[in-house]
């Protein structure tokens, strides 16, 4: 077996918490059951790695196999690499039969044609989810193994997910080689960025739970014949403003739970508007300004910002529009009218 | 009606109102709590609100209020500005010692954003003291709890010989030195 191939088994391994080794190498289906029982998952990782890659050169592992045990890492750490959404156009309206094998095809010949050492890898899983790994090269230099790209496209979609790995060169081949290989004549990165794959595919396929424009008729007001009880001490003065409160969260961000993005980004183009006669950039040039808003979950964080009291409801626009206009970043330009107010850029 | 008058109605006998305005529910609800498990010889009632005016249409239930607690969160601009606008709405005998400015949240020093500056200078402009807080832990919540008890005491009337307009006065000269 190669060495670098062993080392790289070997380092894929260690990545790897112990109390899941077992599982992940079973999900490999590389090694037997009969070898993995072999293998004694309580001794230190550096010992375990070492056994799995005295195991793989009994079965002559190459470099097919090891790319196959990273695909199973990353499917199941996928929210460890940041994901970017990409959006496919037809060209016609011919609604083709899509042909695994044939993609899979054409996409390895326009990469090999371009670069002749690259690693690719194809594995399917059941959602219609195709994950393709590929690892880089040059035409004089072997693939790179520990920077591969993720791609994952569900070809029933226009829609691929693409985690570049550090060598942002070859996106463009990479993007070339979609769309060939799909049928499609464009893709376009869309603005839409985030750590958790499935959130991703929640909001462009519109999974989420969404505010259907139901009218919801408000509930009739009660005569205010409340018992006068002594016991009843703290009493809330605002509860329908907090009934108000809760009705408009239902409606923008619906009943269920919220995708999880973790941040978005606003980058300012607009004019800095103060007392002309202080002489302070008034409306000379575009203030330069970029605003994040970063969270573990954003739109939870969103949604609970009312309710705990910390920003009025309704939320901005520029806030609540995140999910179904499906982009965490955005260019706020000057709108160009009397009025003079920003606009959201499409 | 929408602004809030001291004496426009008639007192209960042995009772004291207060009311809590402030943006952060749950804190309001702690600190109420805290109030209610002091020792006292009367009764009680503490009305929390998110901002004035309060609504209309629980007027003729309300009783008269002896005391108003704004609650104003250091580290939240937003809470500043909601007390801002409510103070629009209190009639201006109010503040001959029935009001009095909290500032909590006071623990988390480096999550301020609200200078203490813009704080006390509000507190002088409306004439009522200012207490710092952090309602968080429990020993302070339970000692704001008796002070606020005390103070609640004293402006409805209870303590003979002791009014509140002369018990701010006492608190301001202490303050100006």
């Amino acid at each position: 077996m190669d060495e670098t191939v062993a080392e790289y088994i070997r380092r894929t391994v260690l990545k790897i918490p112990r109390d899941e080794i077992k599982m992940m190498l079973q999900k490999w289906g590389f090694l037997s059951e009969a070898q993995l029982q072999t293998l004694n998952f309580h001794q230190i990782k550096d010992n375990i790695s070492q056994d799995v890659v005295q195991l793989c050169e009994e079965n002559s592992a190459g470099i097919k196999q090891a790319a196959a045990l990273d695909i199973t890492y990353n499917h199941i750490y996928q929210n460890k690499r940041m994901w970017s959404v990409y959006r496919m156009k037809k060209s016609g309206e011919e609604v083709e039969y899509f042909d695994i094998a044939d993609f899979k095809k054409k996409f390895k010949q326009i990469l090999q044609s371009a670069l002749k050492n690259v690693t690719i890898t194809f594995k399917e899983y059941e959602d219609n989810a195709i994950w393709i790994r590929v690892a880089w090269g040059t035409p004089y230099k072997k693939p790179n193994q520990y920077k591969p790209s993720y791609v994952v496209y569900h070809s029933q979609t226009p829609y691929v997910f693409i985690s570049a790995s550090v060598l942002k060169s070859n996106l463009p081949l990479l993007c070339q080689a979609l769309i060939v290989a799909s049928n499609y004549h464009d893709i376009r990165e869309m603005e839409l960025r985030s750590h958790s794959l499935n959130s991703l595919k929640d909001i462009v396929f519109k999974r989420y739970s969404q505010n259907f424009d139901t009218y919801t008729p408000k509930p009739l007001q009660r005569e205010n014949v409340e018992p006068e009880n002594a016991d009843i001490m703290i009493i809330h003065e605002n509860r329908s403003e907090k009934e108000r409160i809760h009705r408009l969260n239902q409606e923008f961000f619906g009943t269920g739970p919220q995708p999880k993005l973790e941040f978005a980004q606003y980058r300012l183009e607009t004019m800095f508007r103060s007392d002309p006669k202080m002489n302070v950039l008034d409306k000379k040039e575009p203030f330069r300004c970029l605003v994040k808003f970063s969270s573990p979950h954003l739109l939870e964080s969103l949604k609970s910002l009312a309710p705990a009291g910390v920003a009025d409801a309704p939320l901005s626009p520029l806030l609540t529009c995140i999910p179904h206009k499906a982009r965490n970043f955005f260019k706020i330009r000057e709108k160009k009218c009397l009025l003079s107010e920003s606009f959201v850029s499409p | 009606m929408a602004v809030l008058r001291p004496f426009d109605k008639l007192p209960m006998l042995n009772s004291a109102v207060l009311l809590l305005v402030g943006s952060d529910e749950e804190i309001q609800q702690k600190l109420a709590e805290a109030i209610l498990q002091e020792k006292r010889n009367f009764n009680i009632s503490i009305h929390l609100a998110t901002s004035l005016p309060l609504p209309s249409e629980r007027d003729h239930l309300r009783p008269r209020i002896d005391m108003v607690v704004f609650m104003i969160d250091i580290k939240s601009k937003y809470s500043l500005k909601n007390v801002e606008t409510s103070l629009a709405h209190v009639d201006a005998s109010f503040f001959l010692g029935k009001v009095c400015f909290l500032v909590t949240g006071v623990g988390r020093v480096n999550a301020c954003s609200i200078e203490t500056n813009a704080i006390c200078k509000l507190a002088d402009t409306y004439c009522s003291p200012l207490l710092f807080c952090e309602l968080e832990l429990e020993g302070i919540r339970a000692a704001t709890a008796q002070r606020l008890l005390r103070m609640l005491k004293i402006c409805a009337g209870h303590i003979p010989g002791v009014s509140a307009l002369s018990f701010v006065l006492l608190m301001r000269s202490s303050n100006d030195d």
